[in-house]
């Protein structure tokens, strides 16, 4: 049945266009509305039986022989996933049938969002890691193309191809960290992974393989340093901003952890590395949201923050502090979804989101000020029992209290934790109020684009649906623990938590960070425009995305740069690149290898005629270096093939003698003929450099040959075949000329493909001397 | 013997590749042929030199010269006289369209 479930959004993605194409009345998203609402009934109906321990799982046989399959399990977590998935999935449908008209490229839209949405689904019911990244990696393509939803705007191509470079980055990393988790485990089952837990910790590539795994995790849910993208991916349209990078995608790399908390838990490293990333971006992301003026840039840096608290939880690894994660998730989802959609309603019906032009928009939107204010309110966990981010909250201070030493590391870090989590939660308590009130509250302004006014029912109707989770989680948060938070609690932990949530635990310290929190964060929230010069040398000039900049542009022009300096488009340096490795290659293993020898005792008597013909072309060739005149090159030239002849006649080769000859004459006439037609030698001398390097060079190459030849000449290890061709020519061939039978006879095939080619070249010559351009006929 | 030849080589390779690295094509050219008599005569060296008759089958003698070398450079100088003309009338045809045949001149420019 699961598999079902994954494929359905995919099958919807492939059917959208017809809709789109024949039937242009009805808004397309009506016709895709049904199925994230059928998986999310779906998914509710295995609440029951997930809640008791009873796990489904299903296995589609993919690649076999790797043991690649799409093999699902649907366990607590991959519950809570799959319902805040296919949930919100359905409500952003919904609102993104009125927010989006009907000239939009609607057919686009459905279909990324609904591959996005079955991608989704894949990655948090997969049980295969490879299975895992493949869906994990069509999440990134999905969201790049959402991203890039309106590619004719400048802004939304950079943030996609940035989003895109960056979690492909930690997806690459992760995949790496699954190969050799694979490796180490043989296994490609997370559960079986999770069996062999201790396998992994005691490997040598437990470092590796939990640095990979992280990189992906930390990129995809966008943690310190690796925030960057998700502030410029609110490009997208709100719908997508509100479903990808609040409620799910971002979530992904929380998933993951949460997923594979079982067989890292516990290691100082795991600790350090989640505890502490986490940290740093709830304190970073709240304190950088603050300083934003475009409200959905706002609520990217306060996802970005709320998701590095949620990884700290994960950090913390005691049971407590993973159940407050779930717990959190659920949270975050509900009102981050509900606050996007609030800023897209702004954005709607006013014609700007930049906070610094609206103001007093409480009378003319009441509706949309008041779930404004349950997601606001929530999201900076005011202590009132109707908001569900106070409980989570509090359960996240509670748990930073209380951190299971495990070594003496751990116990020195562990009370600055607390300090850190109260310090993030001001700023989410600063930007929160400064989202809500600097929207809503103040002056009306007049220079609005469009006439504000409260937004159409449709659109309003999902953000009021999360909003009445938000309330009623607040009021009676025990209603999901049972069935959903609890469950996914033990699929990570392994046991129960046994946690009743409660508003009140009676005057606890976590009661004490919370009013402080309220206190300093109102403080802060009034004197907001005393302090926030802070930010001109707080980050000032320095910013994770000058780096990224820097980083990519760097790259292209380091890469110029290098290809530049040896791609000269001079024919002589490449050439030489060629010349330089094969003499360095070829003389570096005949040292290595003690190759060069000279054995004295088979070789031919010296002749002297041979030896007078031998030294006249050597210095012919060298003639036709220094010649000025361009005849007197070719004669010379000729000189040195005419006594090649000769040598081939004073070494018994009068075949070879008789076709030198000739092709050396017609060879002259060729170099004569052309000759009348090409410029006079160049006389003007290269560079002194470059002479010693052509003469170092071209003496290095001879002396290579001819090393080379005599090395090989004295290691003769095997006899010659000549013996059979000598013996068999006349009886098998016919023929007497051995030389002639070889050729026709017994090695055939070369002559013919000889006989091509001195076609093909005389065609080549013909057709470069025929066809020309017009103009060109002289 | 054949060390000296192997030195013979070895000269007409220098040459060869000196030529090979000037910037007229008509000298590269030249560079190539040297290259080309340079490696048949290595082939035919290999192939060890005056070890008997030329090897066309005589009554009465029994040691003849190695006759495969023999088959093989023959193939090869068919081969690059082939290339050798070509090369020819290309440089004749890059001389006629472009107005020269000075290789630094001849470099593609950069939206080719």
């Amino acid at each position: 049945m699961l598999q079902f479930a994954v494929l359905a959004p995919f099958l919807t993605a492939l059917f959208v266009p017809f809709f789109f194409r024949y039937i242009r009345t009805v808004h397309t998203g009506w016709f895709v509305l049904p199925i994230p609402f059928v998986l999310f009934i779906y998914f509710l109906s295995q609440m029951g039986s997930v809640s008791k321990g009873i796990n489904i799982s299903s296995v589609v046989e993919w690649v076999p022989s790797l043991e690649m399959n799409f093999s699902f399990y649907l366990d607590g977590l991959s519950l809570l996933f799959s319902l805040l998935i296919s949930g919100i999935g359905a409500l952003v449908t919904l609102y993104s049938i009125f927010y989006l008209n009907k000239n939009e490229k609607l057919n686009n839209f459905y279909v990324f969002l609904f591959i996005f949405m079955g991608a989704m689904l894949g990655v948090v019911l997969s049980d295969n890691v490879y299975g895992l990244y493949l869906f994990w990696e069509l999440t990134s393509i999905s969201s790049f193309l959402l991203i890039g939803y309106w590619y004719d705007r400048e802004a939304s191509r950079y943030g996609a191809l940035k989003s895109m470079v960056i979690t492909v980055l930690g997806g690459l990393s992760m995949l790496g960290g699954f190969i050799l988790l694979s490796y180490v485990t043989g296994t490609t089952s997370i559960r079986e992974m999770i069996a062999a837990s201790d396998q992994v910790i005691d490997s040598p590539y437990f470092t590796g393989i939990l640095l990979l795994i992280l990189l992906g995790a930390f990129t995809k849910s966008a943690q310190f340093p690796f925030h960057i993208w998700l502030p410029d991916a609110m490009e997208a349209p709100t719908p997508v901003s509100a479903f990808l990078h609040s409620a799910t995608m971002v979530k992904a790399g929380i998933y993951l952890t949460a997923r594979l908390f079982p067989i890292f838990g516990g290691t100082d490293l795991f600790f350090i590395l989640v505890t502490g990333f986490g940290l740093l971006t709830l304190c970073w992301g709240s304190y950088m949201a603050v300083r934003q003026t475009d409200l959905k840039a706002i609520l990217a840096f306060s996802t970005i923050s709320q998701l590095g608290m949620i990884m700290s939880m994960l950090g913390f690894g005691t049971k407590a502090a993973i159940f407050a994660a779930i717990f959190h998730i659920f949270n975050h989802a509900t009102f981050k979804g509900s606050l996007f959609m609030v800023a897209g309603i702004i954005d709607h019906e006013t014609g700007t989101r930049d906070i610094r032009k609206l103001g007093g928009l409480m009378t003319l939107m009441p509706i949309s000020a008041t779930l404004a204010f349950f997601g606001t309110f929530s999201m900076a966990g005011v202590p009132l029992p109707f908001f569900n981010g106070f409980l989570s909250k509090e359960m996240f201070f509670e748990t930073s209290l209380h951190i299971t030493s495990t070594s003496d590391l751990v116990t020195a870090i562990a009370p600055i934790i607390p300090v850190l989590a109260v310090l993030g939660s001001i700023f989410t308590f600063v930007y929160s109020m400064y989202f809500f009130f600097y929207t809503f509250t103040g002056n009306k302004k007049d220079e609005l684009p469009v006439k504000p006014h409260e937004a159409p029912i449709g659109m309003l109707l999902s953000p009021i649906v999360l909003v009445v989770f938000v309330i009623v989680v607040g009021l009676l948060p025990n209603l999901i623990n049972e069935p959903i938070l609890t469950p996914a609690a033990i699929a990570v932990f392994g046991s129960a938590p046994g946690k009743h949530i409660a508003f009140w635990h009676g005057f606890a310290p976590q009661l004490y960070m919370s009013l402080t929190v309220v206190a300093l964060g109102t403080v802060l929230f009034l004197t907001l425009k005393y302090w926030r010069k802070i930010y001109n040398w707080l980050p000032g000039p320095l910013s994770a995305n000058k780096v990224y900049d820097f980083v990519n542009e760097g790259q292209y022009k380091l890469a110029e740069r290098t290809t530049n300096s040896y791609m000269t488009g001079s024919l002589r340096h490449y050439v030489l690149y060629i010349l330089v490795f094969l003499v360095g290659a070829t003389g570096i293993t005949l040292f290595v290898t003690e190759g060069f020898v000279i054995e004295t005792d088979d070789l031919a008597p010296i002749s002297w005629p041979e030896i007078a013909v031998g030294m006249v072309m050597a210095i012919a060739a060298f003639a036709t270096i220094v010649m000025k005149n361009r005849i007197a090159a070719i004669l010379v030239l000729g000189i040195v093939g005419y006594g090649l002849s000769l040598l081939f006649v004073f070494f018994r080769a009068p075949d070879l003698a008789l076709t030198q000859l000739i092709v050396e004459t017609v060879t002259v006439a060729l170099f004569l003929l052309c000759f009348y037609h090409l410029p006079k030698l160049d006389t003007k001398k290269q560079p002194v450099g470059s002479r010693i390097v052509n003469m170092a060079i071209s003496i290095s190459v001879g002396v290579l040959v001819t090393m080379v030849a005599i090395a090989s000449h004295s290691s003769k290890k095997f006899e010659t075949i000549a013996h059979y061709f000598i013996k068999e020519s006349h009886h098998l061939g016919g023929g007497d000329n051995v030389v002639n039978v070889i050729l026709v006879d017994m090695r055939g095939l070369d002559t013919l493909f000889e006989i091509t080619v001195l076609g093909i070249a005389a065609l080549g010559i013909y057709a470069m001397i025929r066809l020309r351009k017009e103009e060109e006929t002289d | 013997m054949e060390i000296l030849m192997s030195i013979l080589a070895g000269l007409l390779f220098t040459a060869g590749i000196y030529l090979l690295l000037q910037r007229q094509l008509l000298k590269i050219i030249f560079g190539t042929a040297l290259l080309s008599h340079g490696a048949h005569l290595l082939i035919l060296t290999m192939g060890k030199l005056n070890r008997g008759d030329p090897p066309i089958l005589t009554e009465g003698i029994d040691q003849y010269t190695d006759p495969l070398p023999q088959a093989l450079i023959l193939t090869s100088i068919v081969i690059s006289f082939g290339v050798t003309s070509f090369l020819l009338v290309l440089a004749y045809r890059a001389y006629k369209t472009n107005k020269t045949d000075n290789l630094e001149q001849l470099r593609g420019s950069d939206n080719d």
